[in-house]
């Protein structure tokens, strides 16, 4: 009698392949195109759905399993966190601004992806995408719950968290956020997967979460790093995803190359634009500090993106349109953004403070060709201004720009003294912009950013009509969350509980 | 040529996976930084699975990885025995 | 270009002045002192004068600046939309052709306490 000797396990191909591949069907009563109503208008043209192949071969009985295991361990830090007066091992409260600025601006990004990718994931045509974009909508959903779950722990002990997400809508400077991730939801699959899954995720996110987050655990914040790497963990399918959907589109039809170079462009810019807070995050609001902005731009924006687009070069593919622009922008922006949020300090959701002696050295160090001679002496005037019992604010409010929703408080390129002022007349109206990145992005879809809504300019309109407590209330913004560090709540609070749990 | 790079989480697990990555790709540089550790290589960097077991004493599944995996760098081939990264240029 | 759309793609501009109930708005930049970080928005009726505006709303915003009580208002360049302009401070808004969302910019030569000339 033959033994059939059965394979222990399927190999991952094989299962791959039975597992994703294998769920998929033809049609028999319904069309393609009544089935899947959107994936031609935006221009880019399939052959082969097959040929997408997610390289890392997960199936769901997998993922399941593997972000089970992730929760575990970081629930098993939150809970030794709050068991443990986690939030006194900062090391000091001011960081805690830091915190607050990812979980108004970043954490509601992960739910706009998480709808963006259950919406995709709906709108390809072939399993391969589809079940790799439910995954990672999935994991969108996780982080923003873990995010919300970690810092509900400093919820409990410091002001300025507990309305982040009115605050998401209405305050003025998560709208750099929330119009990122609205433009990419409400722009066509193919898009969309560009705008976050290759240039947000692959090119940027990075950026975002492997310094800070880093920066996080160097600083005493476990609950803080352990849903950043717990979400980044997740990131690197993303960005594989993401390259891998680049590939694809670029594979099956030279038609698509022109397109996809288009996104890469605007998205680039956009996801850079972003990330001016990430660098003020990093250059000011980590009391202690892994790496500067510079630093972590040339590790993981050039070394790392020049590698990703020589290696697209083979497809025709350049690097993204403004990328000398976003260069010579890097000793810059952290500044100039960190200036900003301390003179518009009134209106914040999180305290700032002027730098103190050891970080003013650190900037000299880390941006010697800027820091000193153009931002110091404004640094300088605000610390004056504090000594004579005074404070730096400017209750102007901000021009902002029409495309990214910053204030325009970037310079020229290629002179540090001077504003970007850059403008277009479109059907009769003025609409104003930050740079030339922000005003080309306007100009290759002006009827899509004429709908911008502007939180300062809406300030003017009804029903607030430039009422400042009227503002105020509406956003949620209560003055023991705003303002000056040096005068916080959080600080004092802060400061008498770890004496209290300190033993000298 | 371009680099090619992989980021863990630090801890127990990865300490053993670290030194696997470090024995099949000698010319692979390792850095610590707070919480995390990056292991680079010039072009081309392989994680077999095979010298994952013997250092750490169990069998592992290369699927595993994305439990204590931080970031990575390169063009993504995986299967049951190795995880390959690599750039085209 | 325009927008790629499988549908008629057509919205109005959520900053149309019809949404300021007879009153527009204005962007005012003191180029080369950037202490106030960014272009400030001033607002008001079209009928209003111009150097109302100044005095009332653009002025008290830009005092914080060690330069404002230096500055000469006679030896000032104006400029809008990039070009050289001549404001005439005793006319109105509109009398001075500044439309809605209109940005002017003044120089103030020789004066930069706190932002360095460019090049040294």
């Amino acid at each position: 009698m033959d033994i059939k000797k059965t394979p222990k396990k399927l190999n991952v191909k094989e299962k791959y392949r039975l597992m994703t591949r294998d769920l998929a069907w033809e049609p028999s009563y319904r069309d393609e195109k009544e089935i899947y109503p959107y994936v031609d208008y935006e221009g880019i043209k399939v052959h082969d759905w097959s040929k997408w192949e997610d390289p890392f071969r997960l199936t769901m009985d997998a993922y399941w399993k593997y972000q089970a295991e992730k929760e575990r361990k970081y629930y098993a830090i939150i809970d030794a966190h709050a068991q443990n007066n986690g939030h006194l091992n900062v090391t000091d409260a001011r960081y805690l601004t830091a915190i607050k600025l990812f979980l108004q601006s970043i954490s509601p990004g992960e739910y706009a992806s998480h709808r963006g990718f259950a919406r995709v994931g709906r709108e390809f045509a072939g399993v391969g995408p589809q079940v790799a974009c439910q995954m990672q909508s999935i994991d969108e959903i996780r982080h923003a719950q873990t995010q919300v779950h970690a810092m509900s722990n400093y919820n409990k002990f410091y002001n300025g968290f507990k309305d982040f997400a009115n605050q998401r809508d209405r305050i003025w400077y998560t709208s750099v956020a929330r119009s990122f991730f609205d433009d990419a939801m409400s722009a066509g699959p193919f898009e969309f997967l560009i705008a976050i899954g290759f240039s947000f995720e692959y090119v940027l996110t990075n950026l975002l979460f492997v310094p800070f987050m880093s920066g996080a655990a160097y600083n005493g914040d476990m609950a803080t790093c352990t849903f950043g790497f717990s979400a980044q963990s997740d990131e690197a399918r993303h960005m594989t995803l993401g390259l891998e959907c680049i590939k694809f589109m670029l594979e099956q039809d030279p038609d698509n190359i022109p397109i996809v170079q288009k996104w890469i462009d605007k998205w680039f810019w956009r996801g850079c634009r972003l990330l001016t807070l990430v660098a003020a995050m990093m250059d000011y609001m980590l009391p202690k500090r892994v790496m500067s902005w510079r630093e972590a731009w040339n590790i993981y924006g050039v070394e790392n993106g020049n590698a990703l687009f020589r290696d697209l070069a083979r497809y025709g593919i350049k690097p993204p349109m403004h990328w000398d622009d976003v260069e010579k922008s890097i000793d810059h922006t952290s500044h100039q953004i960190m200036l900003g949020l301390y003179q518009w300090k009134f209106g914040t959701a999180f305290h700032s403070w002027t730098p103190t002696a050891s970080d003013i050295e650190w900037l000299k160090e880390k941006y010697p060709t800027t820091f000193e001679k153009y931002y110091l002496p404004r640094w300088e005037y605000a610390i004056a201004q504090k000594e004579n019992g005074g404070e730096y604010n400017n209750f102007g409010l901000p021009k902002l720009c029409q495309v990214c929703q910053l204030p325009t408080l970037f310079t020229e390129p290629d002179d540090p003294t001077q504003l970007c002022h850059r403008e277009t007349d479109y059907e009769g109206e003025k609409y104003h912009f930050c740079s030339d990145g922000c005003q080309h992005v306007f100009e290759q879809e002006p009827e899509k950013y004429v709908q911008a809504w502007l939180p300062m300019t809406a300030m003017m309109q009804e029903p607030l009509k430039g009422d400042l407590a009227a503002w105020m209330e509406w956003v949620s913004l209560e003055p023991t969350a705003a303002g000056e560090y040096a005068n916080s709540e959080d600080k004092a609070n802060f400061e008498k509980w770890r004496k209290q749990v300190s033993t000298d | 040529m371009s680099k090619v790079f992989i980021i863990l989480q630090a801890n127990e697990e990865t300490r053993s996976i670290v030194e696997a990555i470090e024995q099949d790709n000698p010319d692979a540089e390792v850095v610590h930084e707070p919480a995390m550790v990056k292991v680079q290589a010039e072009g081309h960097l392989v994680v077999r699975r095979e010298t994952i077991e013997e250092e750490i004493g169990r069998e592992f599944d290369m699927q595993e990885l994305n439990i204590n995996l931080i970031t990575l760098s390169g063009n993504v081939d995986e299967d049951e025995d190795a995880l390959t990264l690599t750039w085209n240029s | 270009m325009a927008v790629v759309a499988n549908g008629e793609y057509k919205f109005p501009s959520r900053d149309r002045v019809e949404n300021y109930y007879g009153h527009q708005l204005l962007f005012a930049c003191w180029d080369h002192h950037m202490l106030m970080a960014a272009p400030f928005m001033l607002f008001g009726a079209p009928d209003q004068k111009l150097g109302d505006i100044i005095e009332q709303q653009l002025k008290p915003l830009m005092q914080p600046d060690p330069d404002f009580d230096k500055i000469d208002w006679d030896a000032i360049e104006w400029t809008k939309s990039g070009e050289p302009w001549t404001p005439d401070f005793n006319k109105t808004i509109k009398q001075n052709g500044l439309v809605h969302k209109e940005q002017f910019c003044f120089k103030t030569p020789g004066l930069s306490t706190l932002v360095p000339p460019q090049g040294e």
